[in-house]
Parts: C-alpha cells; structure tokens; sequence
C-alpha cells in the first residue's frame, strides 16, 4: 500500500547569523490514508517545521516528502499553493477566519482559489456549514461566534475541498476543554467517515486520543506507535528531573 | 480566481473602512478635480476669445500700409484692383479711414467712434441694418453727407429715432441714414454699438486718412493662402514689404488658443502633481494595509492563493480605490466648474463658460485608474512575496 504521507530522513536547517539551527533531524516515517496521527513535541521539537513541511508551506532542506506520490521538495511556490489548495485542509490554533468575511464566505475561500463557480461554492460551503452544526450562523461574521463555533467553521473550511489530508495544528489550544472535546470529537467523526487526519500538538491528553502518536524530541522521531502503548506519552526527562509535571 | 472576484472583494474592503478609504482618495479627487477644472477653463478661454475674434471676423485680412516712405502710394483704386486680381481668394474690400475730429450730437461731444469705410464694409463686419439703409456705392462716389450710426447712439441720443436726423462730425454736418442691429447683449459708451460709419470718400474730405484696409476671404479654410496671394501682389506694387503688413484675424486667434493651450498644459502639469502625491497617498495606506492584514495573506496563502492572486487582489483594491476617487474628482470638478462659470459670469460680466470635455474627463479617469495600478504595485508586490508561515504567526 502507497503511504498518503511519506517523509525520508527529511532535514531542515535554519540559518540564524553565524549559527545554524537543526529544526528536523533526519525525521523518516509514513501515514497512510484513513489513518488518525498525532505528532506530539515540547516546544523546540521539531513539531511546527514537522508540520510546515507536510503542510506543504515549507520545503525540506535535505530528504525527501512525497504527498500522494508527488515529491514536494522540488516544487515551486505556485505548485506548492496548487498542492495546498487541492490535497490539504488547515486547522489552526488561532482559527484563523477571515474577519470581514461571514461564515459561508470564510469557507468558499479555498474553493474560489480551486476555481469553483459561484453558485456550487455556496452550495458546498454550507452542506460542510451543516456539516458541523453551524448551516444557521451562515450569514455571522467570526466575530459573533464564541471560540468553539469559530473552529468549527475553520474545520467546515478544511473540509470543503475534499481534502487528502486534514492536517490540524494544535486545534484546541485556545479552547477551554469541553470545547475542545468538542472540537477533538468532530475531528474523530471525520476520521471514522474514512478522512486522513493529522494533529500537531503538545498536549498528550489530545495525542491520547488519537490512533497513533509520532514523539518528536530535538528534531528527531522519539516514538512512532500506537497510542495506547504506555512508552507514547513519556514526560522528557529534563522535565520530570525539576518535578515540575506529575503524570 | 477570476478578476470580477477580486473586485467583489476589493469593494468590500473598500467599503467597510470608509473613512480611511476616503481620506486615501482625497489626493486622486482634489488632482482629479484640478484637472477638469483647469481644462475646463482653458476650453471657456478658448471659446470666448474665439466668440470675440468672430465677431471681428475670422474670415477678414487688414492690409496697414505704411503713410510715407515708399516710392509708390497705394490708393483705394489700387487695392480694389488688387481685390479683383486675385477675385479666387479674395471676395470684398473696404478701406478703414479713421478720423480726428469728434462727433458731436446737438451741443454733445461723445466718444462715439467715427470711421470712414465702403459700402461693403456692413457686409464684412456680419452687420444688419435695422432702420433706414445702410450705405451705397453712390454716397462713396458722391462724397454724400451721410452716415450710418450704432443701436448705441440711436437709443442714447435719440430715443430710437435717430433715421434722418443729423450730427455734426469734425465740423460737417451728416445726416444719418439709417441704424445697424443691435450686437452687443448691453448697449454701453464705447462698446461693441457706439460707432458711426461714414463714406470713406467723404472721410477724406473731412481730413480722414485711410489707415488700413479689411479684405474678406472667399474661403474661410484658405486664409494662409488667401493672405499670401494678396502679399504677393503688394509686394508687386512696392516692390518691397518693408511698407505693407497683412495680419489675419484667424491667424491671430491661432496664436493666442496656442498661448492658452500652453498655460493649461503647464496647469494641468502641476495639478498633476497633486495626482501623484494622491498615488503616493494610495501607495502608503497599501503598504500600511499590506502590513496589517499580513495574517490574512498567510491564511490565504496557506488556503491556496497563489501569488499572482494575493497580487491582484491588491493591486485591484488600490485600481478600485483610486478610479473610485477619480470618479468623485470628476462630480467634483463638474460641479465647481459649474460654481466658477456662474462666479465669471457674475463677477467680470463675461460670457464665459468653464467647460469640461469628456476627453479630460475619460483621461482623468483613465490616469486615476492608473496611478491606482502603478502605486498598488508595490505594496501588492510585497503582500505577493510574503512567506506563508511568517505570515500565519504575525501579530
């Protein structure tokens, strides 16, 4: 089976003056569709470059990362903007909404750079509006929605192209928990209607609820398995010395 | 995405910052503004000095022939020969005699202005006769004691029934003939219908000198060549041009709407630089507006926008905004052309119109538009470029 998602001994290096900063380190593994990934890390891991790359708004600085098959290190920014439109469905932290724009209108966004009529656009954006529970609020601008409701719209947004991969970055962080729960149990429905789902975070009670857990520490793989195995949510052992976090 | 849809997009931006889009505009509308007015202006010039030229008559040449000098002197005969000689440019013919003394109405001494002419002159000058005849090729060779007076001087001094009386001219007595058709809109002393018109024959008895002559064209479009044909042949009878001058008045209109063209061009250039200073204006906000929304071009990019896309989208917003501003320059600029026309009117009591062409009005737009395009650039060029992922964590 071809993996949907396969990154090969990918590096990335930042240049900071005279110093040069190891973001990922030689980071190697595979997802496959339909799967439910967590990839979890401290700050500092690697986890935001991680996701940048599969993101597809970054390129490796040395490996490989095929999406689909397709060898994104070698793409320019358009095809990278094309791939982005076509095989990724973004959740942020931060939602991420347009402001000036209503519900419906924050959703088309993606499908109007997909080149989608008008009127199959509005279409669209609110069956995924229903989709999450907020085919009502078409009309609300962001701002008239509490937090849960705007991440629910983000999420109708990454889902409304028909998405390859949802890829979610710490999507409950600026959510108080049952919201987050919330927001966590849309993301299994859609992993169970057979969506490929990816969640960056650096919370293990959300990687837990997941399928699989890949640990990144110090831009390296520190774990890749299933996330129910009690090695996926080791506590860093620099932590666990100060006694600041009990498990 | 399609250009309509970064329009539909633009306006909305446009529209919910009003105030910051408006204060943007103001550089595009006061130049915009400017320039139709000072176009408008020059046209109004145009027109009034070229009313005033044709009412002395486009079509007309004035011989001046020097008094003394030459070895030969050009008398009336002469030039009517002349006149014929050339008959395919040329088409009527009157000497203008002026005269010293001044006319006096009853025991009045007026400012009236007395000339000695042909009987063709009514003809060259467009004139009618309202009352009475005008005159006639026998009071020329008769040397007849009559004349022919201005509404002015009907009205003023003879209530309207001037026909048969007399006046005194340089201490003749000449009976007045008959009255020419009011010209001017306001009869006043010394205007366009105080003057008297005399046989230049009995002008010359009078001790009247003809200063000049005025010659009609049988072609108003062959003026250049009409006043050359009749230089051609003075310069045959003094064999010399050092005692003659011919001037057109069209020629001279031509000189002066260059003048006036001139001064609004050089107008219009530095109202042009209100228009630039107006991009520059637009240019700032875009940057301004580039920086603040720096998070939006991430979430679109990451959404998909390709760069040329994040590009049109702003460089259209600073098209919109500016022909937006271009288009109240231009309601602006009609409606102050308006106000100046009345003003000009009221104010020197002159007929003259300050008229926007649609041609300043298209170009206005059009370099509105552009300025819009070309100070957009810039800052669409740096929203265009902007990394996706520092752009989705910028504050």
């Amino acid at each position: 089976m071809k993996a949907l998602i396969e990154l090969k001994e990918v590096c990335k290096y930042y240049h900071m003056g005279d110093t040069t900063v190891i973001a990922a380190d030689h980071i190697s593994f595979q997802i496959f569709k339909g799967e439910f990934v967590a990839i979890v890390g401290s700050s500092g891991s690697g986890k935001s470059t991680c996701m940048n790359i599969i993101g597809c708004l970054d390129v490796p600085s040395e490996g490989v990362y095929l999406l689909d098959g397709r060898d994104v290190g070698q793409m320019n920014k358009n095809e990278l903007a094309e791939i982005r439109n076509e095989l990724l469905g973004f959740i942020f932290q931060q939602y991420n909404l347009l402001p000036k724009l209503n519900l419906a209108e924050n959703v088309e966004v993606p499908m109007m750079y997909a080149g989608v009529g008008r009127g199959e656009r509005r279409e669209r954006a609110l069956a995924a509006l229903n989709h999450v529970g907020l085919e009502e609020k078409w009309r609300h601008k962001p701002n008239q929605l509490s937090g849960g409701q705007q991440q629910r719209a983000a999420i109708a947004r990454a889902l409304v192209g028909n998405p390859a991969v949802i890829l979610a970055d710490e999507p409950t962080g600026a959510l108080d928990s049952k919201t987050g729960r919330e927001v966590i149990g849309i993301l299994q429905q859609l992993h169970a209607a057979g969506n490929t789902v990816v969640l960056i975070t650096h919370d293990n009670s959300i990687a837990v609820q997941t399928q699989r857990i890949i640990r990144l520490e110090d831009g390296r793989v520190g774990y890749d398995g299933p996330s129910d195995a009690p090695e996926a949510v080791v506590i860093p052992k620099a932590v666990r010395a100060e006694g600041g976090i009990t498990a | 995405m399609s250009i309509v849809e970064s329009l539909l997009l633009a306006l909305k931006n446009i529209i919910s910052s009003k105030t910051r889009t408006l204060l943007t505009m103001l550089g595009i509308i006061i130049g915009v503004a400017a320039v139709i007015i000072i176009v408008g202006l020059g046209n109004g010039l145009e027109g009034y000095i070229s009313d005033s030229f044709s009412s002395m008559g486009t079509n007309t040449l004035t011989v001046m022939v020097m008094p003394r000098g030459a070895t030969r002197t050009l008398s009336v005969d002469d030039i009517y020969d002349i006149v014929e000689d050339n008959s395919e440019y040329l088409d009527l013919c009157s000497p203008i005699a002026n005269l010293s003394g001044s006319v006096k109405i009853g025991t009045e001494t007026t400012s009236t202005s007395a000339s000695g002419v042909s009987e063709d002159y009514l003809a060259i000058k467009g004139y009618a006769v309202e009352k009475g005849r005008g005159l006639q090729y026998s009071d020329i060779s008769q040397r007849s004691r009559v004349c022919v007076v201005g509404a002015y001087v009907d009205l003023a001094y003879y209530g309207g029934n001037a026909v048969g009386q007399t006046l005194r001219v340089g201490g003749q007595t000449l009976t007045i003939a008959g009255v020419v058709e009011q010209q001017s809109d306001h009869l006043e002393e010394g205007g366009t219908d105080d003057f008297l018109i005399l046989p230049y024959s009995t002008a010359s008895r009078l001790s009247g000198t003809i200063t000049s002559y005025t010659v009609t064209v049988k072609n108003e479009d062959d003026v250049t060549e009409s006043k050359s044909a009749l230089e051609q042949s003075l310069y045959a009878f003094f064999e010399s041009d050092e005692f003659y001058s011919v001037t057109s008045m069209s020629e001279m209109l031509d000189t002066m709407t260059g003048m006036i063209n001139i001064l609004v061009v050089v107008l219009v250039g530095i109202a042009a630089i209100s228009l630039v200073v107006g991009g520059i204006g637009i240019m700032n906000i875009m940057l301004v507006s580039v920086t603040e929304r720096t998070r939006e071009i991430g979430v679109r990019k990451s959404l998909g926008a390709k760069e040329r896309y994040i590009m049109q989208q702003f460089v259209i917003e600073a098209a919109v905004t500016s022909a937006l501003g271009g288009v109240i320059g231009i309601v602006l600029g009609y409606v102050l052309s308006a106000a100046a026309s009345s003003l000009i009117t009221a104010l020197l009591d002159a007929a003259l119109t300050v008229a926007p062409s649609t041609g300043a009005v298209l170009l206005a737009f059009g370099i509105s538009a552009g300025i819009g395009i070309l100070f957009g650039y810039l800052p669409a060029k740096k929203a265009a470029l902007l990394n996706p992922i520092d752009a989705l964590h910028y504050d």
